[in-house]
C-alpha cells in the first residue's frame, strides 16, 4: 500500500454565495503522477492553489505527511509549483532564476513541527543549477536572459527553478498551455521521465483529455467542483462514472436505455447484450458506446441499422455521423461509406458500458450539431481561454 | 514618404523646434559671447564664484529626492496593494493639488510657516514653545521654519512628490502578481519577496521618479526664493537674477544654465546606465 502524501478532508473553498469547491476528498499518494481534469472553472486550480498554500479552505483539513497545513505559508511548503505562465524573474537570468529558490535556503522541519531555514553553501548552489539544468536539456544557456528563451526553453527553465529545490511534490498549473501541438507533445514525454527520474509526486493540472490520459498514474476529473471520477486513466476511458465523464474523455455516444436485466440493456427498443451488472430491473440508465467500437456491416446484417449523413477523413480513420432513429452517433471507422448510404452496426457486448443516470444525462454524447461542437473542440481562442478561478490569495 | 501619418508629426516638431532647439542654441551663442559680442570663455572661468550656489543647488536637490523616494515609495507600493476603488481615491487625492496653481500652493506653505504662521500659532496654543523654553533654557517666540534650507526642502518634497509617487505606482501596478507567488513557492518571505522581485521590477519606476523630481528640483527658484526667503540663493535665481534681476548679465546666466543643463544631463545617463537595460525608465 503507498503511502498518502497528501490529503484534502472535506475541502470547502467558498466565496460568497460562490461556491468553487464542494466538499472535496482527495488523497494523493507519494511518488505519483496525478491529473486534475477538467474544464474551465471546475476548480482543479483552486485545488492546486489550496496545495500549494495560495488559497486557504473555507472549511476542511489540508494534510501533508500526515501534518495540518493549512495554516503553513507557501514558503514554508516542500511544495513547489510550475506556474501557468511559467512566471519566470525577467530581471534574472536562467541560473539566478533556477538558483533563486536555492538561495532562500532549505525549509526544515525540527522539533515540535517548527519550520526553518538553513542557508545552503554557494558551492552547492552552483553544483545542483547546473545539474538541474542538464536535467532539462538546458545546459550551457545558465547566462542567458530569460526574454532571449523560446516558450519550450522558457517552459524547461520553470520546471529545473521548481525541482531543484528538490520538493516532495510539484505542482504543474497547465503547464503546457502555451507550447504548440508539436512541443507538447515532447513536453509530455519528458515531464513523464523527469517524474520517474526524480521520484517525486506531480500533480498535474489541465483541461486537455489526451494529455492527462497520456501521463497520468491517476486521473481525477472534476467538474462543477466536484470530483466526478478518480481512477487510472484506463478506468476513466472504459468505465465513465456518468455521461460528464464519458463525454469529457474522448468521444463518446451515450444514449437513453433501460437495463432489463443483468447483462442486457435495451436502447431504441431493442436488447443488446452487455457485461454490466447490478443495477435494479428496468431501471433507466445512460449507455455509453465509443466510437471506435461500433463495427459497420451491410445493412441487412446489423443489429441497427441508419443511414450516413456526413464523413471526414481524419488520416487513420473516417469520422463518420449516422443517423439511427433520428439519434445522431458517431463511428470512428477504417471503412469509407459514402454519403447518404444505408448500413448495419454491430456492437459487441464489452463495447456497451452503462452508467446510472445523473444530473448529466441528455446533456451530452448526442452528435446532431456534430459540426459545430466539432468547431469548438479545434477552436484553440476557446481552450485558451484561461480560467479566472480563485481570487488573489489573501495576505 | 514611408509613412504618410509622419506628415501629423510635423506640427509637433516644428513646435520643437521652435521652443527647444533653437533657444537652447541662441542660449549656446550667448554663453560663449561677451555683451560686445565678442567670443570668450570668461563666463565659464568666471563662475568658480557661484560654486556655492551650485553645492547648495545639488544638494537639496538631492536631499529633496532622497526624501520624496522614501515617502513615496510606500505610498506607491500601498496603493498598488489596495482594490481599485481605494486606488482611484488616492490617485485623485495625489492629482488634486497639481490643478492648484504651482505658486498658489508655494504661498500657502509661506502663510503655514512663517514666524507668526499657523504652525507656530498652533505651537503656541499647545504650549509647545513654552516647553521648549522650559526644557532647553531659552527664551524663543516662535520656531524660526520659513527662509531655511528645510523650508527649501520641504516646498520641493511637497511640490514634486507626486512625480515620484506615479511612476512607480504605475510600474507596481502592472508587475505581475504571479512572479510575487513564484518568489513565495520559492521559498521567500515578504521581506525576500519584496528585495529579490518587487523593488529590482520596480526599478524603472523609482529612476523615471528620481529624474521627474530632481531635474525640477535642482532647477527652481520660486520655491527658494518663497521659503528660503533668498537667504538660500539656488541655481535657479542666480540664474533668473542675471537674465531678469539686478545682476543683469544674460551671458553669464546663458553660461550658469548650460553648466547646469550638462550636469544633470550627465546625472541622468549615469542613473539610467545604472538601471542598465530598463527601457522603461523615462528620460527627461
Amino acid at each position: 500500500m503507498p503511502k498518502e502524501l497528501i490529503q484534502l478532508r472535506d475541502c470547502v473553498m467558498q466565496y460568497g454565495d460562490d461556491v468553487i469547491l464542494d466538499h472535496i476528498n482527495l488523497y494523493i499518494n507519494d511518488k505519483e503522477f496525478l491529473t486534475l481534469l477538467g474544464p474551465s472553472g471546475c476548480g482543479k486550480t483552486t485545488t492546486l492553489r489550496i496545495i500549494g498554500g495560495f488559497l486557504s479552505p473555507t472549511s476542511g483539513d489540508v494534510l501533508f505527511d500526515g501534518t495540518r497545513i493549512n495554516d503553513v505559508p507557501p514558503y514554508k511548503r516542500m511544495v513547489n509549483t510550475v506556474f501557468q505562465r511559467y512566471a519566470l524573474f525577467p530581471h534574472l537570468n536562467v541560473f539566478e532564476n533556477v538558483a533563486f529558490g536555492l538561495r532562500m535556503g532549505e525549509t526544515v522541519i525540527g522539533e515540535g513541527n517548527a519550520r526553518y531555514k538553513k542557508k545552503i553553501p554557494e558551492s552547492e548552489i552552483q553544483k545542483r543549477v547546473l545539474e538541474m539544468l542538464e536535467v532539462v536539456n538546458l545546459k550551457g544557456f545558465e547566462k542567458r536572459s530569460i526574454t532571449a528563451l523560446s516558450g519550450g526553453q522558457q517552459q524547461r527553465v520553470a520546471i529545473a527553478r521548481a525541482l531543484v529545490n528538490r520538493p516532495k511534490v510539484l505542482l504543474l498549473d497547465e503547464p503546457l498551455g502555451a507550447l504548440d501541438m508539436r512541443l507538447r507533445k515532447d513536453m509530455q514525454i519528458e515531464l513523464k521521465r523527469i517524474q520517474q527520474e526524480m521520484e517525486i509526486t506531480f500533480i498535474y493540472v489541465t483541461h486537455d483529455q489526451e494529455e492527462a490520459l497520456a501521463m497520468s498514474d491517476t486521473v481525477v476529473v472534476m467538474d462543477g467542483g466536484k470530483i466526478q471520477q478518480i481512477g487510472t486513466p484506463e478506468d476513466i476511458y472504459n468505465e465513465p462514472k456518468n455521461a460528464f465523464v464519458a463525454d469529457f474523455i474522448g468521444e463518446s455516444n451515450i444514449i437513453d436505455g433501460i437495463m432489463r436485466a443483468d447483462g442486457v440493456v435495451e436502447i431504441f427498443n431493442r436488447k443488446f447484450q452487455c457485461l454490466d451488472k447490478g443495477f435494479g430491473k428496468d431501471e433507466p440508465v445512460d449507455v455509453v458506446i465509443r466510437p471506435e467500437d461500433i463495427d459497420i456491416v451491410a445493412e441487412d446484417q446489423g443489429q441497427l441499422k441508419g443511414t450516413v449523413t456526413s464523413v471526414t477523413f481524419k488520416g487513420v480513420h473516417y469520422d463518420t455521423i449516422v443517423d439511427f432513429y433520428g439519434f445522431k452517433w458517431l463511428i470512428q471507422t477504417t471503412d469509407f461509406c459514402p454519403e447518404g448510404s444505408r448500413i448495419g452496426i454491430k456492437i459487441d457486448p464489452d463495447g456497451f458500458h452503462v452508467m446510472k443516470k445523473s444530473k448529466y444525462s441528455g446533456m451530452f454524447g448526442d452528435y446532431s450539431s456534430y459540426s459545430e461542437e466539432y468547431d469548438e473542440i479545434n477552436d484553440p481562442t476557446l481552450l485558451d481561454q484561461a480560467e479566472e478561478e480563485g481570487t488573489d490569495d489573501e495576505e | 514618404m514611408k509613412n504618410k501619418r509622419a506628415l501629423f508629426a510635423v506640427p509637433y516638431v516644428v513646435w520643437m523646434a521652435i521652443i527647444v532647439v533653437i533657444p537652447i542654441l541662441i542660449m549656446a551663442v550667448y554663453s560663449i559671447t561677451t555683451e560686445e559680442g565678442q567670443l570668450t570663455t570668461e563666463n565659464f572661468t568666471g563662475m568658480g564664484l557661484y560654486l556655492s550656489v551650485f553645492t547648495r543647488s545639488f544638494w537639496l536637490a538631492i536631499i529633496a529626492t532622497v526624501i520624496s523616494l522614501l515617502i513615496g515609495y510606500p505610498v506607491a507600493y500601498w496603493m498598488s496593494k489596495e482594490g481599485p476603488g481605494f486606488q482611484r481615491v488616492a490617485m485623485a487625492l495625489i492629482m488634486l493639488p497639481m490643478w492648484i496653481n504651482f505658486l498658489l500652493r508655494t504661498y500657502a506653505w509661506m502663510s503655514i510657516l512663517e514666524n507668526n504662521g499657523l504652525l507656530n500659532q498652533l505651537f503656541q496654543v499647545l504650549g509647545i514653545i513654552k516647553l521648549y523654553n522650559a526644557v532647553t533654557g531659552q527664551n524663543i517666540e516662535y520656531f524660526q521654519m520659513i527662509r531655511t534650507p528645510g523650508a527649501v526642502v520641504l516646498g520641493m518634497v511637497y511640490n514634486y512628490i507626486s512625480f515620484m509617487i506615479l511612476p512607480i505606482y504605475s510600474v507596481l501596478s502592472k508587475l505581475d502578481h504571479s512572479l510575487v507567488e513564484a518568489a513565495q513557492d520559492l521559498g521567500a518571505d515578504s521581506f525576500e519577496v519584496f528585495r529579490r522581485v518587487i523593488l529590482p521590477l520596480s526599478l524603472p519606476g523609482v529612476l523615471s521618479g528620481v529624474t521627474m523630481v530632481f531635474v525640477p528640483a535642482v532647477s527652481t527658484f520660486a520655491i527658494s526664493r518663497l521659503l528660503g526667503g533668498g537667504t538660500e540663493m539656488m541655481l535657479g535665481d542666480l540664474i533668473e537674477n542675471q537674465f531678469l534681476g539686478g545682476a543683469y548679465n544674460p551671458h553669464l546666466g546663458a553660461a550658469i544654465s548650460m553648466v547646469m543643463m550638462v550636469i544633470v544631463l550627465v546625472c541622468m545617463v549615469v542613473m539610467n546606465h545604472f538601471g542598465e537595460g530598463e527601457e522603461q525608465a523615462v528620460m527627461l
